[in-house]
């Protein structure tokens, strides 16, 4: 092997559509090491993976393998230059077995070119002691927990013997025992000479672990040290890196009373023992990682996922738990996260998309007319400035703020006093986020509660009356307007819970 | 759905694993109710299995359906469908007909090609529109249901196939037995156990599975989605193509109405064998053994003297109950991996 770096890129971009996920990512891996990648959600670093994988193309940049430049159009060619990825999402085949699924695509071939199954699954069986687990090779992969499943992906990934080894979030589901063991593992990868990436929210693990640390933020890199030589404080102000308070201004309103009071909510294996209060005029931040269980929290408030434990109560009455009709007569509207999967119908227009929760309101007779829904839907466009010519425009053909907008209008249009907004600005071009974030002040300051969830720091700062911080399913700090400090939040959304292996949810 | 011990395999001797495997499984329920068909229905009258002609035509009616079926579970495996089978079928029939009228004296192996290679090119429309078009299979072979049929209608019009336009040497493949098995039957094993191994032993039939069980995935894998589902409806197409050929033997008489519906009882055939309709699980066993279930019970059900009304309501009742089992089973056993797997943690 020559000297060169295993791999290599230099500013490499990638934008989807409007939207930039990469400005100028770069990263080099010696071989025979391991290289933290750090950095808050939305800094590009799963793109500039999917980038190395092959299941994005890069717009612009350089990217080398050792020392040779490459260009991957899919999956198999990346696999087959020597890089495995391990996904922060599994991706396994549930109806196949466990073997199967580690060896799919390459099975060991005995005569005629037939599987050779028990070599398979002895094979697997050496993969798994490796990594000390006591899975059954044969068993189907459906069932598995998202720890077992993350197991698969990495046994899946050693087998494939690859020079290059990237691994986004493998820990993020393990327990500590299987974190230590896939860290064995990964030493003597190592060792053996192999460049391994890692990407990490716990910092204890990257100084753990890691030779170099590569930090990037907004799409773009930002340093790159020996781990040796930094320190965690370093690490965490870079990935912050900037001036936040006055950037998404709220306007000051009235704090009224209590709203919405959540108390004691527990779901196996997603989140546990959550309480907390949203009061009117109120913006109360849900900070965390991705995966903490923030949205899962939204969702079983509102009553579209089941919760084993706890109360949910607006302004001092129980809601019903498991039913949305009910959270929405109890005045609660929920913008989702995906809006073009669960809060709009793109294909249908503007007018028919904000009537749509009020249509039991606006029908004469069971039949519902289009004057009706347009006579609905037009003070609420107005008042939120959507820019669409009618409001017989198609919804899929705007833009995202004009779609965020559409889908706030059609929740307001249900005179809810409690708003609860999952990424308001993922995906909206930076001038169009300060008019969302605009319209959220106005609401409060009408007397709106409005819970907030948000990955991107300076939103939740910005914004947030209240940050409340959530951490693989357990609130882990509240902060007041003047406690909330990047670092402090960073702390307490990557604060490493050491749990047994009897607490990890199957 | 093989076996799914969830004990360390060395536990447990591979004997008994495939026993446990071999009885859980949803090919032998199945069977056995076709065998609990047949012998009430024998009971009922003697003549349904033990004459000659009896015996005959339980292996050879449900011949046809086998090769439907066999081809239908491959496509089915991948998350798609194919509608046109029944269409194809027609076609290729009518095509055989027409061989033997407009060049007497053509081989019969060559006939049986001929077959093939337009079912198979049938197939190849379906599954490049399917694969490249990203249109679902459900509607793509909805439509080319129609237009096959239509450039039956129009190539054949009113005319029809008659067995005396067709030689005496194949006809006589209809009705023709080896050791008291028909040979049509036994093309259809032949065919059933050759896809049937491939599917197990080969990596590209394992690919068909883990396409269908996550096509996302499959693709993350790296894995040649598109050529696969492409082959597996090339395939599909190739054997409604031979079993049309299979047709025009056995009946000799072609019109247009030729394998009017039959796409329905053979999608029918593959679910009552287990194969689950959204890909990723089943076996052709499984849709064979369906096939003859559904023939058998077809003819079985007048012996017994069930009006023509219930026949059919009984045939649905079956489809239905075979998907509703599937799912209570389905739940049962996702239930019960997660539980063996909480108790292995657990004890650790």
């Amino acid at each position: 092997m020559s000297d060169s770096p295993a791999l290599v890129l230099r500013d490499v971009a990638k934008s989807f559509g409007a939207v930039v996920a990469l400005r100028s990512g770069s990263l080099a891996v010696e071989p025979g090491s391991i290289h933290a990648l750090v950095g808050e959600n939305g800094a590009g670093k799963s793109t500039l993976v999917k980038i190395v994988a092959g299941v994005h193309r890069r717009d612009a940049g350089v990217f080398q393998l050792h020392g040779a430049d490459v260009d991957f159009g899919s999956t198999a060619e990346s696999k087959a230059a020597g890089v495995a990825v391990i996904y922060q999402e599994p991706t396994l085949f549930p109806d196949l077995s466990v073997t199967e699924n580690i060896f799919m695509g390459r099975q060991p071939l005995g005569r005629g070119r037939r599987i050779d199954r028990a070599a398979m699954y002895t094979e697997a069986g050496h993969l798994f002691d490796r990594l000390g687990v006591a899975i059954d090779p044969r068993r189907p992969a459906r069932g598995l927990s998202i720890a077992d499943q993350q197991i698969i992906e990495i046994a899946k990934a050693i087998s494939l013997d690859a020079s290059v080894l990237i691994m986004d979030e493998p820990t993020a589901a393990l327990s500590g025992v299987e974190v230590e063991r896939l860290f064995a593992v990964a030493r003597s990868l190592r060792d053996e000479g192999r460049a391994l990436v890692f990407i990490s929210h716990r910092f204890d693990e990257v100084f753990e672990l890691c030779d170099t640390v590569t930090v990037m933020r907004d799409g773009e890199y930002v340093s790159t040290d020996a781990v040796a030589e930094t320190s965690i404080d370093q690490i965490v102000s870079r990935m912050v890196g900037r001036e936040v308070a006055e950037l998404f201004p709220k306007a000051p309103a009235e704090i009224g009373d209590v709203v919405l009071e959540v108390e004691g909510l527990s779901s196996l294996g997603t989140f546990h023992d959550v309480s907390f209060t949203v009061r009117a005029g109120e913006i109360v931040g849900l900070a965390g990682l991705v995966g903490a269980g923030r949205s899962e929290i939204a969702r079983a408030v509102f009553g579209v996922d089941r919760y084993d434990a706890g109360s949910v109560r607006m302004s001092g009455r129980a809601v019903a738990a498991h039913k949305p009709r009910a959270a929405i007569r109890a005045g609660i509207a929920f913008v989702p996260e995906d809006r073009r999967k669960q809060g709009l119908v793109t294909d249908a227009s503007v007018a028919r998309n904000v009537a749509a929760v009020i249509r039991r309101g606006l029908t004469h007779a069971g039949l519902l007319t289009n004057r009706d829904e347009n006579r609905a839907a037009g003070p609420w466009a107005g008042r939120l400035e959507v820019k669409t010519s009618a409001l017989d425009m198609n919804a899929a053909t705007m833009s995202g703020g004009n779609q965020q907008k559409v889908v706030l209008a059609k929740w307001l249009a249900t005179e809810p006093r409690l708003l609860i907004i999952d990424e308001p600005t993922r995906g909206i071009d930076v001038g169009t986020k300060a008019e969302v974030h605009r319209l959220l002040s106005d609401l409060a300051g009408q007397g709106l509660a409005i819970l907030m969830i948000s990955s991107e720091l300076p939103e939740v700062l910005g914004m947030a009356d209240r940050v409340l911080v959530v951490c693989e399913g357990r609130i882990t700090a509240e902060l007041s307007r003047d406690e909330a400090t990047p670092e402090r939040v960073m702390h307490a959304a990557t604060a490493t819970v050491h749990h047994s292996a009897e607490e990890v949810p199957a | 759905m093989s076996d799914t011990l969830l004990v360390e395999p060395s536990a447990v001797s591979p004997t008994k694993r495939a026993v446990g495997g071999l009885l859980r499984s949803r090919e032998i329920s199945v069977a056995a109710v076709l065998v609990l068909v047949i012998v009430l229905t024998t009971l009922k009258n003697p003549n349904f299995l033990f004459s000659s002609d009896g015996w005959r035509d339980l292996l050879l009616t449900p011949s046809l359906l086998l090769l439907l079926a066999v081809g239908q579970t491959v496509v089915i495996i991948t998350r798609n469908v194919d509608l046109s089978v029944g269409s194809t079928l027609g076609l290729t029939a009518y095509l055989t007909g027409k061989l033997f009228v407009e060049y007497p004296g053509i081989p019969v192996w060559a006939v049986f090609l001929a077959g093939l290679a337009a079912g198979a090119v049938l197939g190849l429309v379906n599954g490049a529109l399917v694969a490249y078009g990203k249109v679902p299979a459900l509607v793509i072979t909805l439509g080319t249901l129609y237009i096959y049929r239509g450039i039956f209608l129009t190539w054949a019009g009113s005319d029809r196939i008659n067995p005396g336009d067709m030689p005496s040497g194949f006809l006589d493949l209809g009705t023709k037995t080896i050791l008291t098995i028909p040979v049509l039957t036994i093309i259809g094993f032949v065919v059933l156990a050759a896809v049937g191994y491939y599917l197990y032993t080969a990596r590209g039939g394992r690919e068909l599975y883990a396409i269908g069980s996550d096509p996302d995935a499959a693709v993350l894998y790296g894995l040649p989605v598109r050529t696969r589902v492409l082959s597996a409806f090339v395939l599909c197409g190739a054997l409604a193509g031979l079993a049309g050929v299979v047709y025009a033997a056995r009946y000799g008489t072609i019109s247009s109405g030729a394998g009017y519906g039959m796409e329905l009882q053979a999608v029918g055939a593959a679910v009552i064998g287990g194969v689950a309709i959204f890909g990723g699980s089943g076996t052709v066993w499984g849709a064979a053994i369906g096939a003859f279930l559904l023939v058998t019970i077809n003819r079985a059900l007048p012996v017994v003297g069930i009006s023509d009304f219930w026949q059919r309501a009984v045939v649905g009742a079956l489809i239905i109950a075979a998907i509703v089992l599937d799912r209570v089973f389905s739940a049962r056993e996702e239930r019960r991996l997660v539980a063996a797997r909480d108790e292995m943690r657990n004890a650790k």
